[in-house]
């Protein structure tokens, strides 16, 4: 097992942070070219508009999944954390564009959705914790915030479980993708607090 | 009984499958330009029926999977040949009745109706089919009936969805009499003049124009006769967003989001959204049903 991942870690080195902004920013590309060229199927907004909302999920998730990886397993996947924080950052704000502009249409209805549905200002809400997160994604805010940066970037935390339960209200009926999710995320952040893995890590 | 509702839509409003798409996305783009609101303009002119492609592939049929594709991938697997429809409670004749005597008896006409989903999309369907009523006479109502209610097919050898408890299997939903009678209601047979395919709820299902999708329910195996309001589906799971009537009114919303507008599917991603018509735009034929009735308390 330690040998997989010191080959795994040895890989990583050679593989450039960058290559995930690339990889992020040329799916969105694709996915909006498809909508475009109307090949996402009858319901083009809503496709779009939730494939945008998952993917942002899914790499708020491996953003997540980071640190608990090197606790637990010691796989070092550290430099490519910025890149999937920025880069789910952009998948949300796609993500948000295409519901205000393409689906909802309107301002008015743009906010009476933010001040009467819930799964929608749960969703704005963990966009808005995330906004900060992004701003301060830079080397200088690093240094200039010091040790209120660590403190600052839990925000995630809260982001992450509000943006799982957006998902989870907007469905229908009782749906597996969702919970499982949901469920992910409250591992990933709840491995942050088991002894063994702080006391692991205090070490390191 | 037949032929007792004329087509406010018809054929010319169906356009050639394969030029129609250019027209309401040409549609679609100019008024895509002017970003969203017109509200309440060019009604009549935007109704085309959807392609046989958008109303194939995306459906809302749960028993195979959440997705809106999962019913075009999954339900070539329910065998609908041979098939029964039993009918029972407050009837002259129950039974067990085969599809293909039923067919024998009754009269196909075809139906362009609007189709509006709980989740604010729509399209336009040319269904076959024939009334409801066709074949409740058929059975012989019995004086003491107010109330139908509907079964969908439970095969979970077939059904990939029925694993998951999404929905308490199987599907039912129900109306009162005067709506089952009512000229407008309709079970669906087909589809431009082809076979009702698997994922649209093969060989027959409800069609209720006024009412949300969900209450046209697919894969009927069974209606029941009886006096005393019936469960339906989507209002045991989450009775506060969908009650028994869920007729379509642009005033009431889902506690989760608005029902004001819609989105009518068919004109690319840059459709506008448009007003949500009372009743769905049946609001003449049907509004005689519910006089005197609270639409806020009965949603």
């Amino acid at each position: 097992m330690k040998i997989v991942i010191d080959q795994m870690n040895r890989i990583m080195r050679w593989i450039p942070s960058w290559s995930i902004y690339v990889t992020g920013l040329s799916y969105a590309a694709w996915l909006i070219w498809l909508g475009v060229s109307n090949q996402l199927g009858a319901d083009p907004v809503e496709a779009l508009e939730h494939a945008l909302g998952e993917v942002g999920l899914y790499l708020l998730i491996a953003g997540l999944a980071v640190t608990p990886l090197r606790k637990v397993l010691g796989l070092n996947l550290m430099k490519f954390r910025r890149a999937l924080g920025l880069t789910c950052f952009f998948f949300i704000v796609l993500h948000l564009l295409v519901w205000a502009i393409l689906d909802v249409q309107e301002l008015g209805r743009v906010v009476a959705d933010l001040t009467k549905r819930p799964y929608i200002m749960v969703g704005m809400a963990a966009f808005l914790l995330m906004m900060p997160l992004a701003i301060t994604s830079n080397n200088a805010s690093v240094r200039r915030l010091g040790a209120n940066w660590r403190s600052l970037h839990k925000l995630v935390y809260p982001a992450a479980l509000l943006g799982g339960a957006h998902y989870l209200m907007l469905v229908k009926g009782i749906q597996l993708k969702p919970i499982f999710l949901m469920l992910v995320i409250a591992t990933l952040i709840g491995l942050r607090f088991v002894p063994l893995l702080v006391a692991r890590s205090s070490k390191v | 009984m037949a032929n007792r509702w004329k087509n406010t839509l018809t054929y010319r409003d169906v356009t050639d499958e394969a030029t129609f798409m250019n027209r309401r996305q040409l549609l679609a783009a100019a008024s895509g330009l002017a970003l969203g609101s017109i509200a309440g303009t060019a009604q009549a002119e935007d109704l085309e029926a959807n392609s046989w492609e958008d109303i194939t592939s995306y459906n809302n049929y749960y028993e195979f999977g959440t997705s809106k594709s999962d019913p075009a991938k999954y339900a070539h697997t329910l065998v609908t040949s041979p098939w029964t429809v039993k009918i029972d409670g407050l009837v002259d004749n129950p039974g067990d009745y085969a599809f293909d005597d039923i067919m024998s008896k009754m009269t196909v006409e075809e139906r362009i109706y609007r189709f509006r989903c709980v989740e604010a999309w729509s399209m336009v369907v040319p269904w076959n089919g024939f009334e409801l009523a066709d074949l409740l006479n058929h059975a012989g109502v019995q004086s003491g009936a107010k109330y139908v209610a509907f079964e969908t097919a439970l095969r979970p050898d077939e059904m990939p969805g029925v694993r998951y408890p999404v929905l308490d299997w199987p599907y039912v939903e129900g109306l009162r009499l005067d709506e089952a009678m009512h000229p407008l209601t309709m079970m669906a047979t087909g589809i431009y003049g082809k076979d009702i395919p698997n994922q649209n709820g093969a060989p027959l299902r409800l069609v209720v124009p006024w009412k949300y999708g969900f209450k046209s329910i697919k894969s009927i195996v069974r209606v029941t006769l009886t006096d005393t309001q019936p469960p339906t589906s989507w209002n045991k799971s989450n009775g506060r967003e969908y009650g028994f009537y869920s007729n379509v009114n642009p005033e009431v919303d889902h506690p989760r989001w608005s029902q004001a507008t819609e989105r009518p599917l068919g004109g690319g991603l840059f459709a506008s959204r448009q007003p949500t018509l009372m009743f769905n735009g049946y609001e003449e034929e049907v509004s005689n049903l519910y006089a005197g009735m609270d639409l806020r308390a009965n949603y």
